[in-house]
């Protein structure tokens, strides 16, 4: 009984996360405002979120949360407030361009998904991460890291300080 | 049949944990008035039941039976969720929090643990939601098309994003020397007397943290984003009626929540400070500690002014920064020698 009621629960929650998320993606991209554009595209973020913790990863669901929703989303917010709007709004830019190469590119995606989903039986090998290892999750993820993926860890490091630093020279040299 | 005790267990925790939290914002307000009115030698509200004790329910129902203005420059629904997800994200951070030790019902077994969920990331999921939570500041002001509003707001986000990468580097001092981020073995790790305390072995990082969560809760000396003298009020500057005084709420509820953190991660959050003194329940220690901690930020309050803005992200960049960073590399040789 309680299992079931355990199994039921998580499907409600898969139906109505998965739901939400794309009802939410589908308003990103048809929102006039680019703000409400940008909260729909949090809570899809957030919908994401809550399915990585299904899936047993809430590290990975958290710095969803912490990286993209709480961080990049706020600059984009931060960016949007300081431009005007209304005049953006009512030139009504050449987008003709950007739609064909988009749609080009969606349908690219979508072509690589359907083919990775298709080619591919969707359950995988079963690996050494076990749901029973990872309830310990940030330590399994900083060992994977330190161990097996130390060098990507390192590379993509040394990449974000370098962006930094490009980021800094460039805005210094227009002053 | 344990799941729904659990799922009962839980409602029930919740439901304590809010009327509580609520209680608490609604005299920490008082509080705040009468501690800020002793500090400038005048007696605070005195006029609503003895000492002033009614003037929060007085104050809450002015505000429900204010009228409710939208202007007609605002953003409909962005002004109107804006409040709601300062308050949501306010109180919700207090889900993780350990707020007592564990007991036994009377009569039965079954052991109720005073926290609400327990889990792996406990101290990121504060991150993660205090992230989100600046999203009400921010959006409340620019969905006002005001421009002492967005102009509060701008200088909300700009604060509040400069001093979260300090906040979240004093307190990796705490993470290395406990070893996770659960916030239930940060606070085991500290029983025994307040030797063990992680204030004991990281002094810096307390001072760092509070530092940094007095800019994250906009409280003075960092309270740009409503510097009344020239932004008239911030970014909530077009509230009125209930959403102001969500606005009000969020910020008290979020004070308390952060003065909680500090106590979990630094004070030994529910241990008692020396060991015979364990009969008493951990309760009555967590409120103690937080109580002493929000008496500190109210009293700061009376005594210092506002920082100018650009001093106040010099200080975050130039200082803070440096300084949590330094703090880490100590921390961590210190652990490396010790082995």
């Amino acid at each position: 009984m309680a299992e079931n009621f355990g199994i039921l629960f998580q499907w409600l929650i898969f139906l109505g996360m998965a739901f939400v998320s794309i009802v939410a993606s589908l308003l990103v991209i048809t929102r006039k405002n680019p703000i409400h554009s940008a909260l729909f595209m949090v809570l899809t973020l957030l919908c994401v979120a809550v399915l990585y913790i299904l899936l047993y990863s809430p590290f990975i669901a958290i710095i969803q949360v912490v990286v993209y929703a709480g961080a990049i989303v706020m600059l984009i917010v931060f960016i949007i407030m300081l431009l005007d709007l209304e005049v953006e709004l009512r030139s009504k830019m050449k987008v003709v361009y950007s739609k064909i190469v988009g749609v080009f590119l969606a349908l690219l995606f979508l072509f690589g998904l359907l083919y990775s989903v298709v080619a591919k039986p969707p359950t995988g090998e079963i690996g050494s991460l076990t749901p029973d290892r990872m309830a310990n999750n940030v330590k399994t993820v900083g060992e994977s890291l330190f161990t097996d993926y130390v060098f990507p860890f390192e590379i993509s490091a040394i990449l974000l300080t370098v962006a930094i630093i490009g980021a800094v020279i460039l805005s210094k040299k227009r002053t | 049949m344990q799941v729904f005790y659990f799922l009962i267990e839980t409602i029930i925790k919740c439901v304590v944990v809010f009327a509580c939290l609520m209680l608490s914002v609604a005299y920490l307000t008082w509080l705040e008035r009468k501690v800020l009115g002793h500090i400038q030698i005048r007696f605070g509200p005195n006029r609503c039941g003895p000492f002033g004790l009614l003037q929060p329910f007085s104050d809450g129902i002015k505000a429900f039976f204010k009228e409710d203005l939208i202007p007609g420059s605002a953003d409909k629904p962005v002004f109107v969720l804006a409040p709601m997800i300062a308050i949501i994200s306010a109180i919700s951070m207090f889900a993780v929090i350990p707020f007592g030790n564990q007991f036994t019902l009377p009569g039965t077994d079954y052991v109720v643990k005073l926290r609400i969920a327990d889990i792996d990331i406990g101290l990121l999921y504060v991150f993660g939601i205090a992230s989100l939570g600046e999203f009400g500041i921010v959006l409340g002001g620019w969905a006002s098309g005001n421009k002492y509003g967005l102009t509060g707001s701008l200088r909300a986000a700009a604060q509040m994003i400069s001093y979260e990468v300090a906040l979240g580097l004093s307190i990796v001092g705490v993470i290395l020397l406990s070893q996770s981020l659960r916030l239930t073995e940060i606070v085991a790790l500290q029983a025994g007397g307040f030797w063990h305390w992680n204030i004991i072995y990281q002094p810096a990082a307390f001072v760092f943290f509070i530092v940094c969560a007095l800019a994250e809760i906009n409280r003075t000396p960092f309270d740009m984003p409503e510097a009344e003298s020239e932004l008239a009020c911030g970014f909530n500057i077009e509230y009125s009626s209930m959403k102001f005084a969500l606005f009000f709420m969020a910020e008290y509820a979020h004070m308390i929540t952060v003065a909680s953190i500090a106590v979990t991660l630094f004070l030994g959050g529910w241990q008692a400070p020396l060991p015979f003194l364990e009969f008493i329940p951990g309760v009555f220690w967590f409120g103690a500690k937080v109580f002493i901690l929000i008496f500190f930020f109210i009293w700061q309050r009376g005594t210092f002014p506002r920082l100018r803005y650009d001093q106040i992200m010099k200080f975050g960049w130039k200082v803070l920064f440096e300084l949590t960073l330094i703090n880490i590399l100590i921390t961590a040789f210190v652990m490396l020698l010790k082995g």
